[in-house]
């Protein structure tokens, strides 16, 4: 499926596959660097997953990957005198509840029908817009003059747990957060149960007692409460300053979510393993496109052809479904 | 730098460029409207608009010729709509996800086939644009000259397309099927409607709008291809729907208010304001804000809009024959 | 003969537990109106339908002017030039009159002529006495209005033969005397009418004959003049209904549900209950018997707290739950049988084990109350799952397969199931053994009394006059939004019943 593409662009495939094979496991520089990227991928993936379950829309997971860094950012700069065991958590504190308020808005899907997705999509590019406001003016770095915001202080940034590489606390904040607390809440929560009830049939749900709107908006708070998470692990663990493109452009960690969830059935745990299977696409084909002379951008049409794919056994799911009743 | 903003010249200037930089949203919106009135909602919208722009900017470069671009962008669109609407009208169900993995498919290959024809050039390369048609004698008409007579053939086309589709829904019985079709499919299809075959003619019209959408932005407007081209238009025209409360004269007008920010925001830059200071006091209004406004103001619309919306009954309803 | 429109032969359909039309023998005359009278089962619609396209029979012959036909849909239906009104109109409400006629008419050009659809409009409106303003709006129109609509509509489409199926639930009492008027100027102008109701008085004053189905045959042929209200009562309703088990008299418990003075409005904004009052105890069912479509849908939405009760009050336990939102009324311990059991009771994207502990996902025996979050007991669910699908008896697949495996009688099981372990003091039974078979019936039955034995207080909404005579303590008749009468178990007989239900109280 993907051969196609490279052989579209004049390369050999068995080279391709070779050179992104090597760019994802080449050695441990290479292994921890596809984690390094998993991570974000991971926490969108779940503050989507989390979010189609009850119905909620998100597709705004960049917009609140923003606002948490904002937010985190915000804390890590202004409280350099805390050690770090307070000033992290307080930290990934804020960087949540930037994530969590930004998808709040989201919740006009209950007047309108498109509310969800045009409210929390708009504020994407609002935040990428303030984001880059505030790196260029109110939190710019005084040294530097780069858009960027001063560099966040050793007491906030998350430490690098193996030597040499950029494998970060975050990565371990982001699996356990996955593994541990999405999953957790999905499977095991009263919560996590309403969630499902209420995203599968509402008037159901009504008349088993179950609030739909209560847990519409706490459905939105969690989901963009990750994905500020997200934000805030960029900013914390790779880059050490708040900037503008913490997310790739065209496709940023927020929309390759979506992918991400679909394709793992909204399951917290293929979520892990798909943003894994992602990270090392992306990483490989970026290696491999140095190397061959592939267009990077075949990372991209693989997401798009596998949430296709994905979409496309949906489908038939379904109607198979139809033909049994 | 001070600017008459009450000047003459100034506003004239903005309603022309408001009706000229709207015209990408005009199509978009056309285009979603058309195809909501139907009962179906297409979030392919944005991802439809790049795939329009790069198709054009392609088209155009490799053959040097404007016309071979907007043909390309149709045929584009006719393509990808008779996809998008078999699977809309046929599954019906997950209509939302469709419609992302429909947009991030089309960001990818638009990408992909333009990096595959480009590669990484240093200069990005540009195109003539299409330039601005001025009607001769009455592009001399004050005020209403500039406004109306000396705009892009597409915004002619996006005008008088609005109108065409006003007087389709008001007089013709295909307008009176898809609205019936998107109201209440089994009142249309009782009385002999092919639903299914509307809303595949609903939803590829709408699409080709919307990659025409998009395609004016890289021939016309501006002269190059970027991925930050579309910056959310699709997302915006899918409000606007909403906001027009799904009849073409007032989608067509909320398009060019929306066009308006967008111009008012460009004259800014263009301006090279970084901030605005408003007369008499010390408040300085970073030029941000402004960027942030189409984006700010389609919530605030969309908000408002739904207490009165007046949706297509059956909108987001499958429907399938019992 | 010419004058025989359609002719049904020996028509027979059959559904997995019930032979809807067993060899039906029916003849619809021009200019004749035809009521077809019976209870609902009886498959006056199951008939209707198969003559209108929607079903196939099994066996039989239709034949429309001498011919044989085979009619596969409604389509086709009125290529024959048969036309249904039906109780829901498959009109577009945003719409003008004339816009919804232009559709059924003129298709085959490309400019809408309103201008000339009108005329038409008006020229057929004068003719028949369906007047209509062609510029209203149909959401505006009040239901005898949309009705003229409709059948303006299939007359536009050249309709010689039409169907109206319980067309009067709807109307007030002016409009049904103008939809009568109408249906005898369709009948002069040569026109086949079938009148299918369950309203006696309305069938004796329209009809030209009377063909009564019972249980899916004909049971009787007659006309107006040959016949009286209760000798029609008894061929619909069958001799009395032998050896119910009548339970055994009980103390009466203390009032739970207070109903007093209830109103509401139906969706289309007509007032649908009227002045609705009764009062539930504890350890009694009380039977609503009543024709669906005569305010029963609202009237629940009300006591579920779906449906604002213009006026009026509702008090459960004691407590005043008018207009409160479900999730309150859910406290208070009522419960709810849906009628739609898959759209109201069912998450059909989920499994078995998760459907039976909605709504008992908080409870302590399955979850623990840890801060801010409960915790699901997983096993404990998994253990009260198993036991419940060997309590009730539910098969065809295991806890944690996907409910939508299951069949009709097995998912109203788990909807049983779920609601009964929530030890409900009030319970609404809605059509609960709707499309069962007697097996499930017989369980259903049996659970709801012995609910009713300790003490749970149950409102038994059905149409089906057996079952609400089989468990109900007191039964009250629901017609047009109105309580007509109350009747304890022994006072009730299924003719007075029948009678009631439609519309006939002791004044007449």
């Amino acid at each position: 499926m993907g051969t196609i593409p490279i052989l579209a662009a004049g390369a050999n495939p068995l080279d391709a596959y070779y050179e992104m094979f090597l760019g994802a496991f080449g050695n441990v520089i290479a292994i921890s660097e596809v984690l390094v990227r998993a991570a974000p991928l991971m926490l969108t993936g779940l503050a989507i997953a989390v979010a189609f379950r009850a119905r909620f829309w998100n597709i705004g997971a960049e917009g609140q990957l923003y606002a948490g860094a904002i937010l985190g950012s915000f804390v890590a700069l202004n409280f350099a005198d805390w050690p770090a065991w307070i000033h992290i958590p307080m930290m990934i504190l804020a960087g949540m509840a930037g994530g969590a308020l930004c998808a709040l808005p989201g919740i006009l899907k209950i007047k309108v029908k498109v509310g969800d997705v045009v409210t929390t999509l708009m504020l994407n590019f609002i935040m990428i817009i303030l984001t880059s406001y505030l790196v260029q003016n109110v939190l710019k770095d005084p040294f530097t003059g780069w858009p960027q915001s001063a560099p966040i202080p050793d007491s906030a940034t998350y430490p690098v747990l193996i030597p040499y590489t950029r494998f970060h606390l975050g990565i371990i904040i982001a699996l356990f957060f996955a593994l541990v607390v999405g999953y957790g809440l999905i499977q095991y929560t009263t919560l996590g149960y309403e969630i499902k009830a209420v995203g599968s049939n509402e008037i159901a749900s009504r008349l088993a007692g179950i609030n739909p709107t209560a847990v519409t908006i706490k459905t939105a708070l969690i989901s963009g409460s990750f994905a500020g998470l997200a934000g805030i692990g960029e900013v914390a663990g790779i880059r050490h300053h708040l900037i503008a493109t913490l997310s790739p452009v065209p496709i940023g960690y927020g929309l390759t979510g979506v992918v991400i969830a679909v394709m793992a059935g909204l399951n917290p745990f293929w979520v892990v393993v798909v943003a894994f299977f992602f990270s090392i696409i992306i990483n490989g084909s970026q290696t491999m496109s140095r190397v061959t002379g592939v267009p990077i951008f075949l990372s991209e049409i693989f997401q798009g052809l596998a949430l296709f794919f994905t979409l496309f056994f949906m489908f038939l799911d379904q109607y198979k479904i139809r033909r049994v009743r | 730098m001070a600017i008459e903003l009450l000047s003459v010249g100034f506003l004239v200037a903005m309603v022309a460029a408001s009706i000229r930089i709207g015209t990408s949203l005009m199509y978009a919106t056309l285009g979603e409207m058309l195809t909501e009135r139907s009962g179906i909602l297409n979030l392919g919208i944005e991802g439809l608009m790049i795939f329009g722009a790069m198709t054009a900017f392609i088209a155009t470069y490799a053959t040097n010729n404007l016309a071979i671009g907007v043909g390309a962008t149709i045929l584009v669109g006719l393509i990808e709509g008779l996809i998008m609407s078999f699977v809309y009208a046929k599954i019906g169900t997950n209509q939302h996800v469709w419609g992302v993995a429909f947009t991030i498919a089309n960001f990818g290959l638009a990408y992909f086939i333009y990096r595959l024809y480009f590669g990484s050039p240093a200069v990005i390369p540009t195109v003539t644009p299409l330039a601005p048609v001025k009607i001769p004698i009455l592009s001399d008409i004050p005020i209403l000259g500039p406004i109306l007579f000396q705009q892009y053939a597409y915004t002619y086309g996006a005008i008088i397309l609005f109108v065409v589709f006003a007087f389709i829904f008001k007089y013709m019985m295909w307008g009176l099927i898809v609205t019936v079709v998107g109201d209440n499919p089994i009142a249309a299809d009782t009385a002999g409607v092919n639903v299914y075959r509307t809303r595949y003619v609903a939803v590829t019209l709408g699409a080709i709008f919307m990659a025409l959408g998009g395609s004016f932005l890289s021939i016309a407007q501006f002269n190059s291809f970027l991925f930050e081209l579309v910056a959310g238009r699709g997302w915006i025209a899918i409000a606007l729907v909403t906001i027009g409360n799904w009849k073409p004269m007032r989608c067509m007008v909320a398009a060019i208010f929306f066009g308006f920010v967008d111009a008012f925001q460009l004259r800014l830059q263009a301006l090279g304001l970084t901030e605005i200071t408003v007369a008499g006091t010390n408040i300085a209004i970073p030029f941000q804000l402004f960027l942030m406004l189409p984006y700010l103001l389609t919530i605030v619309f969309l908000a408002i809009a739904s207490r009165t919306a007046d949706y297509p009954t059956a909108l987001l309803t499958p429907y399938s024959r019992e | 003969m010419s004058d025989i429109a359609i002719q049904v032969k020996g028509i027979t359909k059959r559904f997995p537990n019930v032979v809807a039309n067993d060899h039906i023998d029916l003849e619809l005359r021009k200019g004749e109106v035809c009521a077809i009278l019976g209870e609902n089962g009886a498959g006056k619609s199951t008939l209707m339908k198969i003559i209108y396209g929607l079903y196939r029979a099994d066996e039989g012959q239709l034949l429309v002017g001498g011919k044989p036909v085979s009619i596969d849909s409604p389509k086709g239906a009125i290529a024959l030039g048969i036309g249904m009104i039906h109780q829901h109109f498959t009109l577009d409400e945003k719409l003008t009159v004339v816009e919804n006629l232009v559709l059924a008419t003129g298709q085959g050009r490309a400019l809408l002529n309103l201008k000339e659809a009108s005329e038409r409009l008006t020229g057929l409106s004068k003719k028949y006495g369906l007047e209509v303003d062609p510029t209203a709006k149909v959401y505006q129109l009040s239901e005898g209005m949309k009705q003229r609509v409709e059948i303006l509509k299939l007359l536009l489409r050249g309709a010689e033969i039409l169907i109206f199926d319980e067309p009067t639930a709807v109307l007030t009492p002016i409009e049904t005397g103008d939809l009568f008027k109408a249906i005898r100027a369709l009948a002069s102008e040569g026109h086949a009418i079938a009148f299918i109701s369950h309203h006696l008085g309305e069938v004796l004053s329209i009809s030209d004959r009377i063909v009564v189905l019972r249980n899916g045959s004909v049971v009787g042929e007659t006309t107006p003049t040959g016949t009286s209200k209760s000798e029609l009562a008894q061929m619909m309703v069958g001799r009395e209904i032998e050896a119910v088990t009548r339970h055994k008299a009980r103390e009466k418990g203390a009032p739970i549900l207070d109903v007093s003075g209830i109103r509401a409005l139906s969706d289309k904004k007509l007032e649908a209950v009227k002045n609705v009052s009764f009062i539930l105890d504890a350890g009694e069912v009380l039977g609503i018997a009543g024709v669906s479509g005569n305010g029963q849908k609202e009237l629940i939405d009300v006591i579920l707290g779906m449906r604002k009760a213009t006026s009026g009050k509702l008090i459960l336990n004691g407590n005043d739950v008018t207009n409160k939102s479900t999730k309150e009324i859910i406290e208070q311990k009522l419960r709810c049988i849906p009628e739609d059991r898959i759209g109201w009771g069912l998450l059909m994207g989920n499994s078995i084990a998760e459907n039976l502990i909605l709504g008992l996902h908080r409870s302590e025996k399955l979850s623990s109350r840890l801060p801010l979050l409960g915790v699901i007991k997983e096993k404990e669910i998994q253990d009260y799952a198993k036991q419940l699908l060997a309590r009730f008896d539910i098969r065809g697949a295991d806890v944690n397969a996907p409910v939508r495996l299951l069949s009709g009688g097995n998912l109203q099981k788990v909807i049983l199931a779920r609601i009964l372990s929530q030890e409900p003091r009030v319970i609404l039974a809605v059509q609960p053994t709707r499309g069962l078979d007697i097996g499930a019936t017989e369980f259903v039955h049996k659970l709801l009394l012995e609910l009713r034995d300790k003490g749970v207080g149950i409102l038994l909404v059905s149409e089906d006059l057996e079952e609400i005579l089989a468990l109900s303590d007191r039964i009250a008749v629901i017609f047009r939004g109105e309580i007509l009468g109350t009747f304890t178990a022994e006072s009730a007989t299924s003719e007075k019943l029948g009678l009631m239900m439609a519309g006939v109280t002791e004044k007449g």
